[in-house]
């Protein structure tokens, strides 16, 4: 069974058509990817899948079960992390209550815990700092765990987010253009982040990527959004040939 | 010049550096006590009416002759005995505020409430104004802190916090007035008149349910807010506001506009003591742990908190319900300090001054909900005397606050008790 499965997936902005008759499958494990020209619906499809928007007609699954109607946050604690393409890390928080907040819904001490401050609330507690230090470990940044995300540099910035998103325990990851604005440095540290989690954890990974480099390196297999539409689907040798990507990216070839 | 005095002052801050807050209120309970048996004596020999009530400050205020006086009074009944005392127990009480440091926190809490509650009603005993506004300072931290919590740590502009104090109000007030006084508006006690202290055994079970149902109120604006923020957000919590108004306005077998008297005076001193402390623990015990810091998220990026499994919506209701909870808690207490309510008093005047007191202490800020409360509950009595000025120095007060300090004086710092407690080092040693 595919992990993660879309049919026929469209939606409409009052009348606009965002997104039409998507398909996708991607396998335990497997890294796809997503690219196509600014308002092609890349990210429309993310929040499609994520629960943020509701598909006017289609199919979503993950591993068999349906997501259509559910909350973001009950799709996320099914195992689907995101990241976005702008962060949105919380601005008043430290790096540390980043990735513990992740871990909301593993949370069972209740409103009584939360109140009176159970010796149940503070076993749980402890149980998910550690999870979080251990994830903080992992992306290199515990020895900031107790700044705020405010003051850090950018790229430090994009591993706190990748930290909250692992501390969900996804099974599938997205990453909405993780890269975006990267200094050649933290491109390559960034590269190698996405490597350690793939192989850690066996992720799957959806990603939407403008940078080919990335995209060609890491995918194995690649869609091309345009309008809304699937217009190439590949390996990323195929679809770096695919004269359709051409000219979508760069137009006819009229000049030549 | 400037240096000396900069070097004067840093010498006493040094001297005064390593008082735990133990010692502090040692030196403030025997500063009390020295009111409490030469207060009166004291402010005859320097022949003043009476003594100063609130640290000389109204005194100054409305007879300018008597400043001489109010500063020896201030300064030989609370000044000089506290720095003595304090700084001549410092040793003995870091030493006892090291060993309470390795009991559990709350075995250390009790004994530091216990002290402060003891500070607190020798100082009230000699002034039924004092006591007056200290149970009405104590109410207002309540409100100030359950506001904060929505409107700071959630970051949503509720409007509607005097509806939910009118409904706790009113609430526990049917419940006292109906059941155990025999009233002209209420008719007659349906379960008889009782002793006090039986009053004080079934008062938690009114004031409870007067909290329960401002937390059920609470959901008329709690379920706008999943789809709403913002502005218009605001709108609608200042509509619940006007609503609970004008329902109270126009039920006529609760005396409507003119309100409803002849509550049971079971808002003593040590009830409302405990119950602040309770809102305190509990709100600061909500706010610390994750499923608190939830609110937190959801002020500053939504979405996400969404995707990382929270769920915004149970926060939401959360968030209101228990904010409104202690509002409606509040309300009735307020309404047993005064022993008298009316739906005018729950009106913008209130909000206006509830806002304040959140805006000027500063958000998300347990401590900061205090010092508002406490601060602006002092400010507006001691400069009672001014009388209309008073309302042109704290408002422009207020507009200093927001020009320098945006988000409050005490703003986004945690309320870490056992930091307060533990025993202090000197400045020097510190180094």
């Amino acid at each position: 069974m595919p992990l993660l499965q879309v049919k026929n997936m469209t939606h409409y902005f009052a009348g606009l058509r965002a997104v039409h008759n998507y398909n996708l499958t991607i396998e335990p494990g497997e890294v796809h990817g997503l690219i196509g020209p600014n308002g092609a619906g890349k990210t429309t499809i993310f929040n499609l899948i994520t629960g943020v928007y509701r598909p006017t007609e289609g199919e979503i699954t993950l591993e068999g079960k349906s997501l259509i109607g559910l909350f973001p946050h009950e799709i996320a604690s099914m195992g689907l992390g995101r990241t976005f393409q702008n962060m949105k890390l919380w601005r008043h928080m430290t790096v540390l209550e980043h990735v513990k907040m992740a871990h909301y819904s593993e949370l069972t001490y209740g409103l009584v815990g939360a109140f009176f401050g159970t010796a149940k609330r503070y076993k749980e507690e402890e149980e998910i700092e550690q999870h979080s230090y251990e994830l903080l470990r992992l992306l290199g940044i515990e020895n900031i765990a107790d700044q705020n995300v405010l003051n850090l540099p950018y790229g430090v910035q994009r591993k706190v987010e990748m930290a909250r998103a692992l501390a969900i325990r996804p099974r599938i990851l997205f990453l909405d253009e993780p890269t975006v604005g990267m200094t050649p440095e933290e491109l390559k540290e960034m590269m190698d982040v996405f490597r350690k989690v793939h192989e850690e954890f066996g992720l799957a990974i959806f990603l939407i990527e403008h940078r080919m480099k990335v995209v060609m390196e890491l995918c194995e297999q690649i869609q091309t959004l345009n309008f809304g539409e699937v217009i190439a689907e590949g390996t990323p040798e195929e679809i770096q040939n695919n004269p359709k990507v051409i000219e979508a990216y760069l137009g006819k070839e009229e000049v030549e | 010049m400037k240096e000396r005095k900069n070097k004067r002052f840093s010498r006493i801050r040094e001297m005064f550096s390593g008082i735990p807050a133990l010692g502090w209120l040692v030196g403030a309970l025997v500063a009390v006590i020295i009111e409490y048996y030469f207060g009166n004596s004291l402010a005859d020999f320097l022949h003043m009416d009476r003594l100063p009530v609130l640290f000389g400050v109204v005194v100054i205020l409305k007879r300018p002759l008597d400043i001489p006086g109010a500063f020896v009074y201030v300064m030989l009944i609370y000044a000089i005995p506290i720095a003595v005392v304090a700084r001549l127990t410092s040793r003995l009480m870091n030493r006892i505020a090291g060993f309470f440091d390795r009991l559990p926190l709350w075995v250390s809490a009790i004994v530091h409430l216990i002290l402060l509650y003891y500070v607190l009603s020798v100082w009230t005993d000699l002034s039924d104004y004092r006591l007056l506004i200290l149970k009405l300072s104590l109410i207002a931290i309540m409100v100030t802190l359950s506001l904060n919590v929505i409107n700071g740590y959630m970051g949503e502009f509720s409007c509607s916090h005097p509806g939910f104090m009118a409904l706790g109000a009113y609430v526990s007030s049917i419940f006292s007035v109906g059941l155990f006084v025999n009233d002209r508006i209420l008719g007659h006690a349906l379960l008889g008149v009782v002793p006090a202290w039986v009053g004080q055994l079934v008062f938690p079970i009114g004031l409870l349910l007067g909290g329960a149902i401002a937390a059920i109120g609470a959901l008329i604006v709690a379920i706008p807010s999943f789809r709403t923020r913002g502005d218009y957000l605001a709108i609608i919590s200042l509509a619940f506001m006007f609503i609970v108004k004008s329902l109270f306005d126009n039920l006529g077998f609760l005396g409507g506009a003119r309100g409803l008297g002849s509550q049971p005076d079971w808002a003593t001193l040590p009830t409302i003591f405990i119950w602040a402390v309770l809102c305190i623990w509990t709100i600061n015990n909500f706010v610390e742990s994750t499923m608190g810091k939830a609110l937190n998220a959801v002020r500053d990026e939504e979405s996400a908190a969404e995707s990382m499994t929270v769920n915004t919506r149970k926060t939401k209701m959360i968030a209101f319900m228990f904010g409104a909870f202690w509002a409606g808690i509040a309300g009735g207490l307020f309404a047993h300090v005064l022993r008298y309510v009316n739906p005018g008093t729950f009106g913008l005047r209130k909000l206006a001054e509830v806002l304040a007191m959140v805006y000027f202490g500063g958000l998300n800020s347990v401590i900061g909900s205090i010092v508002g409360a406490v601060g602006f509950n002092l400010l507006s009595e001691m400069l009672r005397p001014l009388e209309i000025i008073k309302w042109i120095i704290i408002p422009t007060l207020l507009i200093l606050v927001m020009i320098f300090r945006p988000t409050g004086l005490i703003a986004f710092k945690h309320f870490d008790v056992r930091e307060i407690l533990k025993p202090k080092l000197k400045a020097k040693e510190r180094m």
